[in-house]
Formats: C-alpha cells, structure tokens, sequence
C-alpha cells in the first residue's frame, strides 16, 4: 500500500524527524489559510497523488504569494495530473500539500527497502540526491552507499555516523544524520514498511539536515496488526476495477487487450496471459481467483472483468487444486445468467472434479465453449475475441 | 529415493484442529503420508483424526519422533509457528499460509540459516514425494512416481507441469513448491542442489515468474553444479512494470526482475527454456531423449 506525501511527512513528524511544516487542504480557501498560518512570504505547494515525477508535470509549485497559492489549488484539485510514471490519464488529485519553504544547501538521497537478495534491510545513501537514484546506480554504482540492518539487533547509530561521513557531512549534521537515521529505522519496524524513500533529503542554508520529501510503501500483509495506517489508503488513487476486485479478496490488475481471463493461482494466472499473447491474442487483465474461490467470488470476477468495455472475449483457466471446478461450473452459471454475459465465453478445466464441472457448464444450456486442453483453450479465447491482434 | 520427505517421514501438523489443518490433514492420511499427530495449544490431550493433539511443538517431537512439519495457521501466528518448531528441533517445516508479513519473514530465516531445520514456503502448495509421502495442498492424484524433480514458486503451475509429467508416464520423484513469498524459507537454489544428488530424480522442472532475482542466482548455479537435464518456464512475460501479480515477489521493480532476463540467464545456463507454459512435457522429452 502506497502513502501520499502528507500522511508520510506526518508519520514522520511522529517520530521526531525533521519535516517543514505542512498541511494538506482540499479546497483553495483552506490551502490560503494554511499558508497564512505557516507564515512568511514562500511556500511550496504540491499536489498529492501516488506517482512519482510530479514536479517535471507542473504539479509542485514555488508559491511567492497567496494568489499564486489560490491559483495553483484552482488549477489541480478535481483534476487529475499526468506524469511520466501515470497512464495517459493520470491520478486524480483531491488533496495538495502547502508547506513552508526551505533554502537548500545540497541535496542528498536516502532510502531503506527490503532487499529480496541479501534478505535483510538495506539503507542506502547518495550525495546524488533530487535525480533518479536508478540512473545513479546505474552509471555511478560507486556513490550508492548501503548500511545493512541486522535482523537480530536491528539498526545502530554506528551506521548512520558512518553514512553521515561518507556522505561528507560535518559537525552537528553527523548527530541529526545518525538520529535521522535511527528514526527512520524504527518507523520502518513499526510500521511494516516495505519501502522508505527521501528524495531529497536537503542540507539547509543555515546547516541543518531536512527531510524535504517523504515516500513510504507499506506491506499490505502487515496491515492487519497497522489499523491507523491501513486508515490511509486511498482507494481513489488505484484503477477502480483493481480496488473493487480487491474488496472480494481478488487479485486484478487491468492490461491493454480484449481477452479478459479468469485464473486460479497468480503463476497460472501470469501463464495464461502470456500464453494468449504467445497464441496472437491480447489478455485485458490479470485476476486469480484464489486457492479457495466461492461461487460469490466468482460471479464478482466475472462482473469485473465485463465492467472492462474492450473485452471480447473472456478465458476461463482453472486448474482445481483445493478448489472444486464443480463450484467453479456453478460460480460461472450464476454468473452468466445474472449479470447477462454477451461476449464468448471458454472454459478450461483441469484436477479436481473437472469432469463434474465440465459436465454441469455443459448440461446448462449457456453459450458456453469448453477448451479440450490449454492451447485449445487458449487458441479458441483469441479466435472468439476476433482472431489474432 | 526421493527429496525431503519419504514415506517414513514422520509429520505434524501445526493447526491440526482448525478447518485448514483438517481439512487436509485427512487427505494426507488418505494418500498415505506417517501424520503421527498435530498441534493446537489448549487441546493437548485429546484427539483429533484418530492422531494425538498436543499443546506445545516439543511435546509433539518427544512424544511421536516427528521431524517434519506442516503449518495451517493464520498468517499472524506463523512466526510463532515457525519459531516453535525450529526450537523444538523440526528438521522440516512446511509452511502453506499466505499473507505473513515481510517482516516477520526476516527474523524467520536469519533463524533458519542459524538452525540447519529447512523450510519450505510460506504461500506455497508444499511439498510432495508421490506415492509416499504429501505435505501440503496438492491435488494427490495428479502426480505419479517416477523421475522428474520439480521446482516452482507458483502452486498452478506446479498442478500444470505435474500433469504434463504424468500425462506422458515420465513420473515425478519430488515436487516441492518454494512459494510467491519475497523472502521464501527456501530459494531455487536450495531445491536444485538436492535434485542434483538425488538418484531417483533424472531431470528437472524449475517453474519461476517474474520478480526478486532467485531465477538468475539459479541459472548460475545450474551451470556451475547440476548435470542433470533442466527445463525451464518463467510467468510474466505480459506483466506489467511495478504491478503486484498476484504473489506478494511478484512484482517488476525498477526494470529489474524481467521475464526475458530470467529466461535469458537460464539459457545462458544451458537450461531448455519453453515460452509456453504447455511444452513443459514436450521440452522434457526433448532433453531426455524419452519416449
């Protein structure tokens, strides 16, 4: 689960770490009475949405009066921003963030994310900060710095005073590093982080270490025991049918083409997909159904997939493991007749009781078409869906 | 011969008595697999199955001589499972729950690589040596003992290439599903090296998706140690950058964790790549020379 700028900054400010002060404001009246509030005659102004690259977009503002203020809340709220890493429609932005301006001295990066190869959480830290931290390791390895966090004993302030010489700080800015960096290493326990990102994290004019922005990335399997953060989402900011699907405990994720497929297991699900792109068709969307999928859960796949206008056809791919393809047979009857399914339909069972569910699909009378084996399956979705792409 | 499990390892099943571990608990008993007993604190002293219930890990150990594990329970208490039966000296645990927080997962394996026990999974099928022994989720009656090793990080897949072994008779000695998890209890690695000195097992399916970097570690082991003939899949190739499919390490981060790089380290690894996930079987019989 994704953060928005303000609710990181504030889980931030939670913990003691060095954040402007800021408030997010829904209308242009409020963005006018927080800047008033924060004082002074500059601010920054940014629109919160879930996409990186908002400044290159026009959606972050240097704001030297209340008009431009105003102005920039009139400009973006109810709209949505496009940038280089949203679809070409963008993400609505409902909220921008005012804050006090900060006078920058240098910028720096500094991260921590579960790394899948060594197994442990990794801190890195770049004097490269404010750019694409994957360019930097990509044509400059060697400025990537990393603190590796022990399991065990977690975080200590060794490694940040380390870092903080290595990223040639000096004085008082090694104590504010090393605190900044404990802190954020606690955050990142307490709060089942995956990914924790400043990009920049600034030196002030006046010599301070500032945390000038805030990404934060949760584990969504830890949100059972994180009832405050699990509060923030926002639901707004994913792809409608994605949001819905997860409602049912299904896993969707909406593509390009017209083939809709229903699968159960994420590796078949992934499969089946590129195996209708192997075959000349084109998968509109990625759904598992699950290990344990209900007749309930089913009728809700299928009436996602159909929201989706483009598809003409859809692949129903199930290899019953714990799941019976009987009540799979059942889920798809219901659904058919009640949500009113117009586009071919072509089911392929396999395992446990697949005879069975072929035999009911076939015994209801539907315009269903059943896939003798997975490339028959597969190869009749893509004739139905009107042959190759 | 086999790996991880036969049918005189002796299992437990953490979670015996809620509907999960029931559930199929009673399926591995049906296929034949030694369940000596479960585990669920509070019940200890009863019976459930026809099998002793204990309330602690350790009494289950000194009591039935058990050294392999499978665990039903919820996804919050997994770490307290886990932890449990590597200090109760389990050799083997199996663990099948989806959703176990990543964190969680850290403590568990530094553990792990401290004990010697193995573990397989989390969010896995589990683990499946046919005709002896099931631990696990797997549909039984789809399998057939024989001699292909199966490796794989999806639990469909797994189902898919098992029928297409069996389908054409070639059988399987083990097939072990190491799960969708980021940090799994065991890696591709771990699974290759066993098939590798198994004599039973005469080739390998090695089933890997997109995500993490566990297929490109194994491509360079395969090459650096197994002679045996391996055929290999990767799911993903029509995944989207920086989605979640599905599995919790399924996932494209910063262009890392490509479909096409996997399959490229696996040929460069000389591993028999198939596009499609239907020409598993087709690719064994190619490499193998059966029939």
């Amino acid at each position: 689960m994704n953060l928005h700028e303000y609710q990181a900054k504030s889980l931030f400010a939670s913990y003691g770490l060095p954040v402007s002060e800021g408030y997010a404001v829904d209308t242009a009246d409020e963005a006018v009475a927080a800047a008033q509030k924060i004082g002074g005659d500059r601010w920054v102004v940014k629109v919160q949405v879930h996409a990186g690259g908002r400044g290159k977009a026009g959606g972050v503002k240097l704001a030297d009066s209340l008009d431009e203020i105003r102005a920039f809340a009139d400009q973006w709220i109810g709209k949505n921003l496009v940038t280089i890493q949203t679809d070409e429609n963008g993400q609505p932005v409902s909220k921008i963030y005012v804050e006090s301006c900060t006078d920058i001295d240098r910028e720096l990066y500094l991260s921590a994310v579960i790394d899948r190869g060594s197994r442990r959480i990794v801190f890195m830290a770049s004097t490269e900060g404010g750019v694409e931290i994957e360019q930097v390791a990509e044509e400059t390895p060697e400025k990537i710095l990393r603190a590796t966090i022990d399991p065990f004993v977690g975080a200590q302030p060794y490694q940040g005073r380390d870092l903080a010489f290595k990223l040639g700080l000096e004085g008082a800015q090694i104590r504010q590093f090393s605190n900044l960096f404990m802190g954020l290493s606690k955050l990142f326990e307490e709060t089942d982080c995956s990914l924790l990102e400043i990009n920049p994290l600034v030196v002030t004019t006046d010599g301070n270490i500032h945390c000038l922005d805030a990404k934060i990335n949760i584990d969504g399997n830890a949100l059972y025991r994180q009832p405050a953060i699990a509060e923030m989402n926002d639901p707004s900011q994913e792809d409608e049918r994605e949001a819905q699907a997860a409602e049912f405990s299904l896993n969707y994720v909406a593509l390009e083409g017209n083939i809709g497929c229903m699968v159960n297991g994420a590796g078949l699900a992934m499969g089946t997909m590129d195996l209708v792109k192997l075959h000349g068709g084109n998968p509109a969307n990625f759904l598992d159904v699950g290990g344990g999928a209900t007749k309930e859960a089913v009728a809700e796949a299928f009436k996602i997939i159909l929201s989706d206008s483009a598809v003409k056809a859809v692949l129903i791919n199930i290899f019953g493991g714990i799941v019976s393809c009987a009540t799979i047979a059942e889920g798809i009857i219901g659904a058919v007749q009640e949500v009113g399914v117009e586009v071919p339909v072509v089911v392929r069972f396999e395992g446990n009781n697949s005879e069975l569910g072929r035999k009911t699909l076939a015994d209801s009378g539907l315009n269903i078409i059943p896939g003798e084996s997975l490339v028959d399956a597969v190869e009749k979705a893509v004739a139905a869906a009107g042959g190759q792409a | 011969m086999s790996i991880l499990i036969n049918k005189d390892t002796k299992v437990i099943c953490q979670g015996f008595t809620g509907s999960q571990g029931t559930l199929h608990s009673e399926q591995a008993l049906a296929y034949g697999t030694q369940l000596v007993g479960g585990v669920t604190p509070g019940k200890g002293g009863t019976t459930h199955l026809g099998l002793p219930v204990f309330d602690t890990v350790a009494d289950a150990v000194a009591q039935t001589g058990a050294t392999a594990s499978v665990i039903y329970v919820p996804a919050s208490f997994c770490k307290d499972s886990i932890l449990e039966a590597l200090n109760a000296g389990i050799e083997l645990i199996v663990c099948i729950t989806e959703g176990i927080p990543t964190l969680d997962m850290l403590v568990v394996k530094a553990r792990l690589e401290l004990s010697g026990a193995r573990m397989i999974g989390p969010n896995c099928p589990g683990v499946i040596t046919p005709g002896e022994c099931k631990i696990g989720i797997m549909p039984g009656d789809i399998h057939l003992p024989g001699k292909v090793g199966i490796v794989s990080r999806s639990g469909t897949l797994t189902y898919e290439a098992v029928k297409q072994t069996t389908d054409r008779g070639f059988g399987q000695s083990s097939c072990v599903g190491i799960g969708g998890d980021p940090i799994p209890g065991s890696h591709f690695i771990d699974i290759l090296e066993q098939f590798e000195q198994d004599p039973a097992t005469e080739a390998i399916v090695m089933v890997g998706e997109i995500g993490g970097n566990a297929e490109e570690e194994a491509a360079a082991y395969i090459k650096a140690n197994v002679t045996k003939p391996v055929v290999g899949y990767i799911a993903g190739v029509t995944a989207p950058p920086g989605k979640r499919m599905g599995h919790a390490g399924a996932i494209i981060a910063g262009g890392k964790g490509t479909a096409d790089d996997k399959f490229a380290a696996l040929q460069d690894a000389g591993v028999r790549t198939v596009r499609s996930l239907a020409e598993i079987g087709d690719a064994l019989a190619e490499v193998t020379g059966w029939s």
